[in-house]
């Protein structure tokens, strides 16, 4: 096949790279300039599109005998993954940059041009594994959980995942840089990067700050109604949060606070004690689907955190998504993240978190947010 | 395989690398006063009397650089300093919108960092500076210009414009006159007198001599307050130890290519308007950018409506064809060319835009190659689309 690998200038792109031209495949690398204003050097473990990582990725596509080419996909990123995450926050929800990025800019964007050109898949670093199943391809969580991608690949429709190469899924991190080492490649002991790379210092709340601008308002105990502190903007909380509160007094009883509920249009944090933040049923909105879609009252495994542990539940598909009911309680799950279904280790899809709910006996609902 | 990018660099010419090639395991350092240092300094001043020779200058007024980019500096950085020493009334900086980046970085620099204000004198939809035009942008007031840079030929379209008439609009102004003239010393007869510019860049690795070597020709009236400290090698203007190899054979192959200029002009011409007429007729939308006459004989540019150029450059690339989209920055991210911008062209138009410039060993299986490939690199170009853009307005 002829396949356009995602080279980011890092070690897992690399030897994903590498392992496609040792199967066989004819391996055009690109990198992807995300940002306008890129630095000219990395600075710690953290950002991804340095003029620097431009340069690793170049070494690393022509150890491989590999063209290699930058394509500027600056202005979708800026609109599909950086504007909605600032609305995201603006509107009291929690999104996920990374997830969003796979979705619209790798394989979305870059596929479509890549196919458009005469390629036929795309091959990346990511950390899951695509096999063959009855309805055509399907995607599933890598070997090493520790490093699964699979959540923040579930928004990959059937088609994309059909047209997606992910050689590392079968391979442990450690080995990974094992392989680029004695395969030559220069950047094998490059730290990984991590975070959200267009907020380099890493200071998320300030970034949001500088473009939505402080809006002081009101924290309120969800418990007692009462006043007890101040914020400078509602879309600095996340649902679940528990550092950062700067509460002036300690709640009666002593025991921590979370924030418990993010009301933006009325600029108003609520946080509580942490019971508050259980849950047991989830809708989501904007569904995809990996494979077949999900038929109701089916048994499925859902995580809502990149890296969070996956709970049992019976699925049902709604009108503009689909609900969940948990077996058991989950704690701090918020609006704006994204519930990947499992069904053993395939995915079944994904949706966007858009409310959240306690069912109690009876079918009495408690809370919500 | 068909190399279609000469503007980029162009090879060496075989004798003028024998040459290099020889020189490379000689010592002596031109500022040492021992036998072999005064060997090598022959040898540097014989090659600054042949730069001279071919350019219509006096050996004084050659100063070697490390290239066209480095001249381009001197002549932005060191003349606009100098100016202002002398008046300080004197900051204004004028160039045209279709600079290369040598230029206009210089340029933006010292307006944001420097005290200095860049103005840009817009060109012609064929990219031509008229005196109209610099008049206008002088505005009358032509005690505040320090300098005024307008370059010879355009690398990007192949537009030649008339210094000399340009050079009238400012004389006896107390104005410095530069022209980068980096792209024209192959195809054109530059005489630096008959321009009559205060100071002007050529390189080497665009006339088939060697990368990393390069000079400003600099009248003798024309002072500049140095970027590189040091041993005062270069008339003081610029320090550093001087690349005898690389010299030599920038004056070797400046002379080459001024001994072979009419046969290989009217040569490469033929075979660049043969370009120019196959790629009309393989691709009958495609447009034809830049000046029909006023142009550089081994330039040929073409708009390629809803084909971003960097598909068609991998496209073409995948299949042995090397051509240029233009500028790129550092990390190699293709931008939409300010100079088409600067010609009237929109955004997006100005993506989806190939070069292709010949050169010495250039022959018709070049041009063949590329036209058997162009439609369907146009074609699946097409299909890929043009992604959408930041907005960008001009030259910064």
């Amino acid at each position: 096949m002829r396949v356009l690998a995602a080279l980011s200038g890092g070690v897992d792109s690399a030897v994903a790279a590498a392992r496609a031209v040792d199967a066989g495949h004819d391996v055009t690398a690109v990198h992807l300039a995300l940002s306008r204003n890129r630095e000219s050097l990395r600075t710690g473990a953290r950002g991804c599109c340095t003029i620097e990582d431009a340069n690793d990725a170049f070494r690393a596509a022509d150890m491989l005998g590999a063209p290699f080419y930058v394509w500027d996909l600056s202005a979708e990123f800026q609109e599909a993954v950086i504007d909605d995450f600032i609305s995201e926050y603006a509107n009291g929800r929690t999104p996920n940059p990374c997830l969003r990025c796979n979705e619209r800019i790798k394989f979305q964007a870059v596929l479509e041009r890549g196919m458009a050109l005469g390629f036929d898949a795309v091959v990346t670093g990511h950390y899951a594994q695509v096999f063959d199943g009855p309805n055509g391809k399907e995607l599933h969580r890598a070997l090493d959980m520790t490093k699964d991608q699979s959540y923040v690949l579930g928004v990959l429709t059937h088609d994309q995942i059909s047209h997606s190469l992910f050689p590392l899924g079968d391979t442990t991190k450690d080995e990974v840089r094992k392989e680029a080492q004695r395969r030559g490649i220069l950047v094998a002991q490059k730290p990984d990067s991590h975070d959200i790379c267009f907020i380099p210092d890493g200071d998320t709340a300030g970034w949001l700050s500088r473009r939505i601008g402080e809006k002081p308002g009101e924290v309120i105990d969800a418990v007692s109604g009462d006043v007890v502190g101040q914020h400078e903007g509602a879309h600095a909380y996340t649902v679940g949060q528990r550092r950062g509160l700067a509460l002036g007094r300690p709640a009666p009883d002593g025991a921590r606070r979370y924030v418990v509920d993010v009301d933006v249009p009325n600029n108003k944090v609520m946080v509580g004690p942490p019971t508050l933040l259980d849950i047991n049923v989830i809708e989501a909105i904007r569904p995809t689907w990996a494979g077949p879609e999900l038929v109701d009252g089916m048994k499925v495994g859902v995580q809502f955190r990149a890296h969070g542990e996956e709970i049992g539940a019976t699925a049902f598909k709604t009108e503009d998504g689909f609900r969940v009911e948990l077996d058991q309680m989950a704690r701090g799950v918020a609006s704006g993240q994204a519930a990947v279904l499992y069904e053993g280790s395939r995915v079944v899809g994904s949706g966007t978190i858009n409310r959240t709910r306690r069912k109690v006996q009876g079918d009495q609902l408690v809370g919500s947010n | 395989m068909a190399y279609l990018d000469h503007a980029a660099t162009t090879p060496m010419y075989p004798e003028v690398a024998a040459t290099m090639a020889k020189l490379l395991t000689e010592s002596g350092n031109p500022s040492s006063l021992h036998a072999s240092g005064r060997k090598a300094r022959r040898q540097v001043e014989e090659a600054r009397e042949q730069v001279a020779d071919v350019l219509g200058c006096r050996p004084a007024e050659v100063i070697f650089t490390s290239g066209g980019t480095e001249a381009d500096n001197i002549a932005l950085k060191g003349i606009a300093w100098d100016q202002r020493e002398k008046d300080s009334k004197r900051t204004r900086i004028l160039i045209s919108a279709v600079e290369h980046h040598a230029i206009l970085d210089p340029a933006h620099w010292l307006n944001d960092h420097d005290g200095f204000e860049v103005q840009y004198i817009p060109v012609t939809p064929t990219g031509i500076v008229t005196p109209e035009a610099l008049l206008k942008t002088i505005n009358n007031d032509f005690d505040s210009v320090a300098l005024v840079s307008v370059m010879l030929a355009n690398n990007e379209v192949g537009t030649i414009n008339d210094i000399a008439e340009l050079v009238n609009v400012t004389s006896g102004k107390g104005i410095r006159f530069h022209t980068d003239a980096v792209q024209a010393p192959t195809w054109l007869d530059v005489n630096f007198d008959q321009l009559g510019v205060c100071a002007m860049s050529v390189s080497g690795h665009k006339v088939g001599g060697p990368h990393g070597v390069g000079a400003i020709i600099m009248s003798r009236d024309c002072t500049v307050t140095p970027l590189i400290h040091g041993g005062g090698q270069e008339r003081d203007v610029r320090s550093g130890t001087l690349d005898v190899p690389a010299i030599v054979a920038f004056a070797q192959a400046l002379q080459i290519s001024s001994e072979r200029r009419k046969d290989q002009v009217s040569r490469i011409a033929k075979l660049r308007d043969d370009l120019v007429a196959q790629i009309k007729l393989a691709v009958p939308d495609a447009i034809y950018n830049g000046d029909v006459t006023s142009r550089l004989a081994n330039n040929a540019h073409f708009t390629f409506p809803g084909c971003l150029g960097d598909s068609l450059l991998m496209l073409l690339d995948a299949q042995g064809v090397e051509t240029s989209v233009g500028s790129a920055c550092s990390a190699g991210v293709p931008q939409p060319s300010h100079v088409l911008l600067a010609m009237g062209a929109d955004e997006d138009s100005a993506r989806c835009t190939l070069r292709f410039t010949l050169g010495h060993n250039s022959d018709i299986q070049d041009v063949a190659d590329l036209i058997a490939q162009l439609p369907s690199a146009v074609e699946r170009a097409k299909r890929a689309g043009v992604p959408k853009a930041f907005s960008t307005t001009g030259v910064k």
